[in-house]
């Protein structure tokens, strides 16, 4: 009697926990609840309330914008905060939060001149000051973002800063209007990092109040941008909402974005088609044959090249001849047109469309005198070439080369490329291995250098190619080849330091040559976004090439 | 039996231990780090994040300090998700994988138990055989089928419910029934065998024997026995299903805990690591424990100990 009186005690206990589990996740996790209100208050809403509903990623891990490095925290970050400057649809520098700007003489001070009246979203006023936080919070070790050394390296005072005492980066305001940037050196780019949402403002209040845990709650999110946080559930939807303190407010026509959080693409390809988001970017590769001809089907390029890396201090690939002969053996128009169906384009070129080159023409217009480097039309000639340079290095018919292995993770068409470079190889009596390593251990294995031939991509910060081509400066942390060439060096050398226009585009495009005569890597393709948009239901949403969605000009078809 | 259930809460706290332990030196085994990305971030900044969450120190250390930590209730700082803290994480997700899989394990239970019977009763006969079709299927089928079946059905082609997310009662209705289809049918199964070897029991001819109506010998002495292995199986099941199913979460985009399992190991975010895999052993325990709690309640010739 008593065991048995004790056991339904035991049951009580258990029962009063599952209702203790229950009562606290409709309490503190307001979410669970607060989930289901706000969203159908939201598509109840929706046809008083312009709110648009749009897929461009999963869960973001953080949307600091000093901590942030992924492309869609970015574009989510451009969503809610307004740098210095802007990129506009046209891909040029416009006004942001700054009205004008002026570049000294020799290059290396900036004087940004701010909007009158600017106000964070919680409707407090925004001061040059607040630029002057936020650049130096960029800087300290304990916030440790990942991009501080591609934004800020070449301001005055970085080095002191970055190992700890952060007033020392030499950003100043002399008034509450004018923030002021003296650079060690001139950067020629420097405006398209100013317009970087690394260096977007943050405000200092909200951050001392609740230190990291500030960008992760909708309400100590506060922006100065078009749109900001009213809702953010994790792994299931951030809900923006327009910023009334936004000085360009009247021209936001929307009254709120809801990014829904999906990782996978079928479930977001599912939403699309039932009509729940009204824009994409997840589209499933496997549905894209079917989707090519549709008109809301979408592709565009962005700054970015799909390639492979060669170990250049391992056997057979430290001979130049045998690296030209595996990237002339690539039929790049199959693989890219046929293989990934038009996602990519053919690479010929390393440094691809959308790149910047002087007097607003395009860097790949000017490159080899405006033809490709390797044509991506005549495989067959490429062939016969590589079949000649692989005799003269000394292995006619890939006789005396040792099997080879080409290391790559396995998401997108990473394996599907591998195997296609396997059977191109195979052409030219090159034998390889396929070995698929977990993404997470694959990259540190091809920054160690711990592998034969690799998969490699580069997506650009900023459209200046120095971005893209400093990945082969021997010394760079991200030339995983570990490819060395004292010409390139130089010419990159010169393109950091020298004032002069021509004299930069020059050695970049020198660079590029000297890369590709060496076959430093193997480019393959382009990178394009390509995504669904019913354009019946939203206008005005345009995409730039750093693979941003501009939401600010857009709005509900009624 | 209070010591008994003090010794196996005691036996508990050392495998979760012991579950803690061999999870923290493994995972520091598995190649890679919380803070890479594809591309390479400065040597500085590393050095930076690592001090920052005293990942710099050798491993025995960090092991220390976060047994200390976790004595005192402190499951850290989740290292991707900047901000945020582990035990944030899993209380905010936890309610939500609980409240689908409960309501999944009700439904496999009520559903699972009564069609099992069913078929037991008509052993042999239409029924039977209808239902044996159908557990067979559910226990053959994977749930990411069952999923895109669903959703082609009656979310794209229909669109009577919606895909994703749990707005309304209608988003229930799917995930749960993709995650109670493997457990219905596996207790269906289970139930109809032991359900047909209760019947066969002497105590069954002497119940009959005795003149009790067909309703008191079918619960009070058939039922009664047959369940228990159903129970066995239930205690496990929920410990797994209320956690959260890493497909269908991903599938219906539900925000539950199932995906920061993987999510945590492939981004080798060790804290939330950490934080999950404890979190589910300590359940699985605990289940298990309940469970044997009821066999006694059930069956009182079941000793403990």
């Amino acid at each position: 009697m008593k065991t048995r009186s004790l056991s339904l005690l035991m049951a009580a206990v258990m029962a009063a926990s599952v209702a203790g589990c229950s009562s606290s996740n409709s309490t503190s996790t307001s979410t669970a609840d607060s989930t289901s209100g706000s969203t159908a208050s939201a598509t109840n809403t929706s046809s008083d309330k312009k709110i648009l509903s749009v897929q461009i990623g999963p869960n973001p891990e953080t949307l600091d914008p000093a901590l942030n490095s992924a492309v869609d925290g970015g574009n989510m970050i451009l969503t809610n905060f307004e740098c210095l400057l802007t990129n506009d649809e046209n891909g040029q520098i416009a006004p942001g939060a700054a009205e004008s700007w002026e570049v000294s003489e020799d290059g290396k001070t900036y004087t940004f001149k701010l909007r009158d009246g600017l106000k964070w979203s919680d409707g407090t006023p925004l001061t040059a000051e607040d630029f002057v936080y936020s650049w130096q919070r960029v800087c300290d070790p304990n916030v440790a973002a990942p991009y501080a050394e591609t934004v800020l390296s070449m301001v005055e005072g970085y080095d002191d800063a970055i190992a700890g005492d952060i007033e020392k980066l030499n950003v100043e305001a002399p008034d509450d209007q004018t923030f002021v940037v003296h650079l060690k050196d001139a950067c020629p780019y420097f405006e398209s990092l100013a317009a970087f949402a690394t260096l977007s403002p943050v405000q200092k209040a909200t951050i001392e109040a609740n230190g990291d845990a500030w960008a992760t709650d909708a309400s100590t999110y506060v922006s100065n941008g078009p749109f900001y946080i009213t809702e953010w559930v994790p792994s299931s939807y951030i809900l923006m909402e327009k910023n009334p303190n936004y000085w360009d407010a009247e021209n936001v026509k929307l009254d709120g974005i809801k990014f829904n959080l999906i990782e996978d693409a079928n479930a977001a390809y599912n939403a699309y088609n039932a009509g729940e988001i009204a824009m994409i970017k997840d589209v499933p590769t496997e549905e894209i044959p079917s989707l090519k001809d549709r008109d809301d089907f979408f592709v565009e390029p962005i700054i970015g090249t799909y390639y492979v890396s060669m170990n250049t201090e391992k056997e057979p690939f430290t001979n130049k001849d045998v690296r030209k002969a595996l990237s002339l053996a690539i039929d790049r128009d199959y693989l890219a047109n046929t293989l990934m169906q038009g996602t990519y384009s053919p690479a010929g070129n390393f440094v691809g469309p959308g790149w910047a080159d002087i007097n607003g023409t395009e860097f790949v217009e000017n490159s080899n005198g405006g033809e490709e480097f390797i044509s991506t039309t005549d495989y067959e000639a490429d062939l016969e070439e590589a079949k000649k340079l692989l005799a003269d290095a000394g292995y006619p018919n890939g006789e005396g080369l040792p099997k080879i292995t080409y290391t790559t993770n396995d998401s997108g068409y990473h394996k599907a490329i591998a195997e296609y470079l396997q059977q191109a190889w195979k052409e030219l009596g090159v034998d390889m291995d396929v070995d698929i390593v977990e993404w997470a251990s694959f990259t540190p294995m091809r920054r160690n250098g711990d592998y034969e031939v690799a998969r490699n991509g580069w997506v650009g910060d900023y459209t200046d190619p120095s971005n893209i081509l400093d990945l082969l400066y021997s010394t760079n942390g991200n030339n995983d080849g570990k490819f060395s060439n004292e010409e390139y060096d130089k010419q990159m050398e010169i393109s950091r330091t020298t004032l002069d226009e021509q004299e930069r585009s020059d050695a970049l495009h020198k660079a590029e040559e000297i890369l590709m005569e060496e076959a430093g890597c193997i480019p393959l393709a382009y990178y394009n976004d390509f995504w669904l948009e019913d354009q019946t239901k939203v206008k005005g949403i345009w995409h730039s090439p750093y693979g941003y969605w501009h939401f600010e000009d857009a709005e509900l078809v009624e | 039996m209070s010591r008994y259930v003090l010794k196996r809460i005691l036996l508990a706290i050392i495998t979760v231990w012991v579950v803690a332990t061999l999870t923290f030196f493994l995972m520091n085994m598995i190649p890679g780090g919380p803070f890479l990305s594809e591309k390479a971030i400065s040597p500085q900044a590393t050095a930076a994040l690592e001090a920052k969450y005293g990942l710099d120190k050798p491993l025995w250390q960090q092991y220390l300090t976060y047994m200390n930590g976790l004595l005192h209730g402190d499951f850290g700082m989740s290292l991707k998700q900047r901000g945020r803290s582990v035990l944030d994480i899993i209380t905010s997700k936890f309610p939500v994988s609980a409240r689908v899989g409960g309501i999944a394990v009700a439904f496999a239970l009520v559903v699972g138990v009564t069609l099992g019977c069913v078929a037991a009763l008509h052993q042999g006969k239409f029924w039977d055989r209808f239902i044996s079709v159908f557990a067979t299927l559910g226990i053959a089928v994977p749930s990411f089928v069952i999923c895109t079946l669903l959703l082609y059905i009656f979310g794209a082609k229909l669109k009577w419910l919606p895909t994703l997310g749990l707005n309304s009662w209608q988003s229930y209705i799917m995930p749960v029934f993709a995650i109670a289809f493997y457990p219905t049918a596996y207790i269906m199964r289970l139930m109809r065998s032991s359900m047909l070897d209760a019947l066969g029991q002497d105590y069954m001819r002497t119940a009959k024997a005795k003149g009790l109506s067909g309703n008191k010998q079918l619960f009070k002495h058939a039922l009664r026995n047959a369940i228990l292995p159903v129970i066995t199986y239930v205690g496990p099941m929920l410990a797994y299903t209320i956690v959260g199913s890493f497909v269908v979460e991903k599938i219906f985009v539900i925000p539950g805990l199932g995906g920061s399992f993987i999510t945590a190991i492939t981004g080798r975010d060790y804290t939330l690591i950490m934080g999950t895999t404890i979190f589910l052993a300590t359940l699985v325990i605990l289940m298990t424990l309940v469970v044997d709690l009821l066999y006694k309640v059930i069956d009182p010739r079941i000793k403990l100990d």
